[in-house]
């Protein structure tokens, strides 16, 4: 018995090309920032609790998976920053052509690439708990 | 025979005339945060090298850094409930699976930014144990 000739969605016969990259990673970097949320509230929360709390959890803070997440975090707040305001101006009408487009998509991943390495620099020490 | 009638069978299919609401507010909490995210970068940079106790109590002591970091936890629930949602909504099929997940996500950055804010609000007026 054929099947009848249905069109694809979407997602499954798109090739790959910047423009799913951008949009991907722009909504994993959202779920890894919406992670390290919970992670802020823990380290506001823990002050909020005492010294001694606090020390605790900037060890806690201080373990290699945490850390990991944190990096992550980082980009993602690099990466969603620049590519989100790269939305806006999408929103406002600005930046459709394709070479423009083109430009500031990787315009957005060299810049989240760059200011992390900046920032990891600047703040690692610090998150990293020198508890 | 059912016990719904034909016209409430019929009626509630269509758009929930939320979707503008939705995006827009999506905007706006993006917007809010860039500048909270910048600044909240910057204060961490300023509390120096491993973050001391007295240096974060200092920080948040002071009404301008405890209202935007009220805002930054408020704002950032927000804007990762909606953007949470979009996501769930788009790669989970399964319908009663979908409401679970959207209602836990919901759950969870509720509790979770209350507890963001009353850990910065008691910091602001020195409520130490």
């Amino acid at each position: 018995m054929a099947q009848p000739q249905r069109p694809l969605s979407p997602f499954m016969q798109y090739r790959w090309q910047y423009t799913n990259t951008t949009s991907i990673l722009h909504r994993i970097t959202g779920i890894l920032l919406s992670l390290c949320f919970f992670v802020l509230v823990y380290w506001l929360a823990a002050a909020a609790a005492g010294p001694d709390r606090y020390r605790d959890a900037l060890e806690a803070i201080a373990s290699p998976l945490v850390q990991f997440v944190l990096f992550a975090g980082l980009f993602s707040f690099c990466y969603h920053l620049l590519n989100g305001i790269r939305h806006l101006f999408f929103d406002a009408g600005y930046g459709f052509e394709l070479p423009v487009a083109r430009k500031s998509g990787w315009a957005a991943v060299i810049g989240a690439v760059v200011l992390t390495a900046v920032l990891w620099v600047t703040l690692g020490a610090m998150l990293g708990g020198a508890a | 025979m059912s016990l719904r009638s034909p016209l409430g069978r019929v009626l509630g299919h269509g758009s929930a005339k939320g979707g503008s609401g939705h995006w827009y507010s999506q905007r706006t909490t993006a917007v809010a945060l860039v500048i909270l995210g910048l600044w909240f970068v910057a204060s961490l940079a300023m509390l120096g090298p491993g973050a001391p106790h007295e240096a974060v109590t200092h920080w948040l002591a002071s009404p301008f850094s405890a209202a935007m970091a009220v805002l930054l936890v408020l704002v950032g629930a927000w804007h990762a409930l909606l953007g949470l949602q979009v996501v769930v909504e788009d790669y989970v099929g399964d319908k009663g699976t979908r409401v679970v997940v959207l209602v836990a996500i919901k759950f969870a950055l509720v509790v979770a930014g209350l507890i963001g804010v009353l850990a910065v609000l008691r910091l602001a007026f020195g409520l130490q144990p």
